[in-house]
């Protein structure tokens, strides 16, 4: 056990009112009435709740409530981070109901879905949550019983006192533990005794989501509500200039046409409030397919922006001045800025030894320039929002990973306090970064406020598209230095973007090499970029571990052992001091693949790649096999293991590495974005191609490092490294290196 | 305008809606019915599969005015409590991740199961390749409609 001090959590623990008269009934909100229950399961519903914490409810029948604190967008939390608390407070999972929480920082700090955080950033304050509600209601039971706390036991939701033989389910001690003042200390569980954590658990949304019942921000609805869209300008560099509704306000089902600007011209922006349209029209209806009509009909004039600085506020204060040229940029003035760039010094970022001497000196020299495109995030649920504005409140509810940094947007925007807005935090239908930038929020509280009505604010899939935030197109050049006997002496990364570096200087492998050095360089852009599932390093990852693929062949060595030579040399004797891996524990996923994936005695006919990669606090390694089947690639399997720590939820932390695997191969073979004078040249799914069923992978194969280590990230890990296994297995099965993402580009057909 | 009357999880319904309507909205707006999903619009997703007198067909293109005197059914209506063997085997895959799209993937796989009751990896493919899945899932949607097809 583990005795922790519960300061740092006391703030969660506030209560949202005194629990007068011995208990409480807490209203169920929109959101908690979508629970998966059958009604014979609804019937046992306890007749009373007691608020135990912000985060727990208890029943007088021994039913708990665990409140999920963190939006929802795939990754499970909704299940994950209940069964933490539940684990600690020690219940039987089968008398757990979860209800989502609504935007309260107060109760439920920083509600963050994002950078693979989750669990991670949760662990001890739920843990403490589960642990500190034990402790109250071994408290209370000690009050009734007379006798010392310390002889009450748990076990699934039940106090006992062995001496006394006395019992009693939590359900009968709730009331009295609602009243005992939080502990100031409280022990945690050995994860040995874990019952709950580290067994898996099915999704408690599983049944809601096959039977079709509402959840996501789109199926919100409210009585009288109608229904908007957008219309933004055709071209990222262009802006709005007038608009003609005449056609448009007479048809049928339309209500109004408006125009909207999403930003006050003083407003200070945070590193969240990306957006390349902050003017646009709306046009307000009856219903969806009306509103769809009358946006084919309206006409808006759009004319080009001048070019402008703007500052933002990032995480912990930090500034960024963005320089946003004017102009209608094209993917070609693109690649050929890039290239130029490319060919020039970059900053540099870091040195280690005396790169320039070791190429000087080197026996070999192998030089190799990889790039991506843009990406879309294509979350399969468009950008949404519902919002009531009435008066100087509003009301939301909406899919967003970051509910937090929207709220003094939404409040400036608005000319209202920012305790004024009351939000419910709807599952999204994906977000992968995406939903970090909630701008979609602001624009329907602006349409509400316009119209005078409640709104429910949807996108197109073509307004969904090209709307901007994409994954940046990227560029980096690889050079090795080898010695006559084929060492690597030295490393040289020089990587840029548009518009920013995807470099991660103090990655592996940096901290392997005596000589080693990074540098960077950004062109500006006014296309807006963001978040996508592992930012930077879904391309650095790619890259690095395509190249170090050809020295390792160019060494002749082994893939695998060429990486593992260098991680013990980065373990042993590490150079630089800010090296931000852990050698032992990347080389540890290496060798559990190698292990699982029968590594050096596969099928004959079967290509192999193997790549891996340390993002998000974890570490992950993929070998891929493939075949290739009438010319198109065809991935058979993909043996993947990971280091994250504890690992909560295992059979849904498969499912994430596996659709992780499976998304990147996508975006890897076919993902990509491309612009003529600053359009996006695919607007929807019959040009944008996204990976399908018949493209799959056939097994995944997951295994997890164990440990005891905390959690650490789990959503994006996965994803980065799958690019490289499928580059090198590629390599593999056509004896040609893949440089340029997409790997398969327009044509289908490899060979 | 004009009166619809239609048949949807066998009942009887009656809308107010433009003839050129996709059922798709009908089924959201109309009827409140919002298992059905907009992904796309332009019948490249699949994420408004419905059963049209029992087979997958694309709602975002399906005009309301074409489909009087025929049956439809929604995910809603698929079965009466979660009880069809795809369902089933979603729930025993625990398939779904951000769940957006599996309301369409299991409306297309019941369609499959019904006219192929025990479907090749290459039958499923080809049924399935119309249903876009972003968060990655067609590995376990693939096991999941074997498993459905030896409940069934």
């Amino acid at each position: 056990m583990t005795l922790i001090k519960t300061a740092v959590g006391r703030r969660s623990f506030l209560k949202s009112t005194a629990v007068a008269g011995g208990g409480m009934m807490l209203g169920f909100s929109w959101l908690a009435s979508c629970q998966s229950k059958t009604e014979a399961e609804v019937l046992a519903m306890p007749k009373e709740w007691f608020e135990i914490n912000s985060y727990l409810k208890i029943g007088d029948n021994g039913v708990v409530t665990i409140i999920a604190p963190n939006p929802e967008f795939g990754q499970n939390v909704r299940t994950s981070m209940p069964m933490i608390v539940a684990e600690e407070l020690d219940v039987d999972w089968k008398n757990v109901l979860v209800e989502q929480a609504p935007y309260d920082a107060k109760k439920y700090g920083f509600q963050f879905t994002g950078g693979s955080r989750g669990i991670m950033s949760r662990w001890e304050s739920l843990r403490m949550t589960g642990a500190t509600a034990r402790q109250m209601l071994r408290t209370a039971a000690a009050q009734a019983w007379e006798v010392p706390v310390e002889e009450i036991t748990t076990n699934a939701g039940v106090l006992h006192h062995e001496a006394s033989g006395k019992s009693a389910g939590y359900g009968e001690m709730a009331s009295a533990a609602g009243k005992i003042p939080v502990p100031k200390e409280v022990n945690l569980k050995s994860i040995k005794d874990f019952k709950i954590i580290g067994t898996s658990r099915k999704n408690v949304d599983g049944k809601d989501i096959v039977t079709g019942k509402p959840m996501f921000g789109v199926d919100y609805h409210q009585e009288g509500m109608l229904f908007a869209m957008i219309e933004h300008p055709p071209a990222f560099g262009m802006t709005l200039k007038s608009v003609d509704d005449s056609a448009v306000k007479g048809m049928p089902g339309i209500k109004e046409v408006v125009t909207i600007k999403s930003y006050k011209d003083d407003f200070a922006k945070g590193g969240f409030d990306t957006n390349a349209f902050a003017e646009i029209v709306a046009i307000v209806g009856n219903s969806t397919w009306e509103v769809m009509q009358a946006k084919k009909q309206l006409k808006v004039k759009w004319k080009p922006i001048e070019a402008y600085k703007e500052t933002v506020t990032g995480f912990g204060g930090n500034k960024q001045v963005k320089n946003i040229p004017a102009g209608l940029e094209s993917t070609t003035s693109h690649n050929a800025q890039m290239e130029a760039l490319a060919a020039k010094p970059g900053k540099v970022v870091r040195k280690d030894g005396n790169p320039d001497a070791a190429f000087k000196n080197a026996a070999k020299i192998i030089e190799r320039s990889y790039s991506a495109p843009f990406l879309a995030h294509n979350c399969m649920e468009p950008m949404n929002s519902f919002a009531h504005v009435q008066g100087d409140k509003v009301k939301i509810a909406a899919p967003l990973q970051i509910p937090a940094l929207i709220i003094p947007t939404i409040a400036a925007s608005l000319e209202i306090p920012a305790e004024n807005i009351e939000m419910d935090i709807t599952r999204m239908g994906g977000g992968f970064g995406r939903r970090a930038y909630s701008h979609y929020i602001v624009e329907a509280a602006l349409i509400s406020k316009q119209v005078n009505a409640p709104v429910k604010l949807m996108y197109t899939r073509e307004d969904d598209m090209t709307n901007g935030i994409y994954r940046p197109t990227y560029q980096a050049t690889y050079r090795a230095a080898l010695d006559e006997n084929n060492n690597l002496t030295a490393l040289h990364i020089k990587a840029g973007g548009i518009p920013e570096s995807p470099l991660f200087a103090n990655r592996f492998p940096a901290g392997a090499l005596d000589n080693y050095k990074a540098e960077e360089w950004v062109i500006d852009s006014n296309i807006t970029i963001g978040a996508f599932r592992a930012p930077r390093s879904n391309f650095m990852a790619g890259a690095e571990q395509s190249f170090l693929d050809e020295v390792a062949e160019a060494a002749g060595k082994d893939p695998i052992q060429f990486r593992l030579d260098l991680l013990k040399r980065a373990q042993e004797n590490p150079v630089g001091e800010k090296n931000d891996y852990d050698a032992a524990r990347y080389a540890g996923v290496l060798e559990l693949v190698r292990e699982k994936a029968n590594w050096g005695k596969g099928d004959a006919n079967v290509s192999r790649g193997v790549s891996a990669y340390f993002c998000h606090s974890t570490y992950a390694a993929h070998v891929l096999d493939m075949t290739i089947e009438d010319g198109k690639p065809v991935v058979q399997k993909v043996s993947c293991a990971i280091d994250c720590g504890v690992v909560v939820n295992p059979d849904a932390a498969k499912n994430m590495a596996e659709g992780a695997i499976t998304d990147g191969i996508g975006n890897a073979l076919y993902g990509e974005l491309t612009f003529k004078d600053g359009v996006p040249e695919k607007k929807n799914y019959d040009k944008y191609r996204m990976i399908r069923m018949s493209e799959a992978p056939k097994e995944i194969d997951v295994h997890f490092v164990q440990n005891e280590i905390n959690p650490t990230g789990m959503g994006e890990p996965p994803f980065p490294p799958i690019f490289g296994a499928m580059a090198n297995a590629m390599y593999q099965a056509t004896g040609k290196r893949s440089y340029k993402q997409p790997f398969l580009g327009n044509k289908q057909i490899l060979g | 305008m004009a009166t619809y009357n239609l048949t949807i999880n066998g009942k009887e319904m009656q809308v107010d809606a433009t003839p050129d309507t996709p059922m798709l909205w009908v089924l959201r707006d109309h009827l409140n019915m919002v298992g059905t999903k907009y992904g796309c619009g332009i019948a490249q997703c699949g994420a408004c599969t419905v059963h049209l007198d029992g087979v997958a067909m694309r709602s975002c293109q399906l005009p309301v005015s074409a489909i009087e005197n025929k049956k439809i059914t929604t995910i809603e209506g698929l079965s009466e409590n979660g009880t069809h063997p795809v369902q089933q085997a979603w729930l025993e895959h625990d398939v779904p991740q951000c769940g957006y799209c599996q309301a369409g993937q299991i409306m297309s796989a019941a369609a499959l199961l019904k006219d192929n009751p025990n479907p090749s990896d290459g039958d499923i493919d080809v049924a399935m390749n119309g249903n876009i899945c972003r968060c990655g899932t067609y590995t376990r949607i693939k096991a999941a409609i074997k498993t459905a097809a030896k409940m069934s």
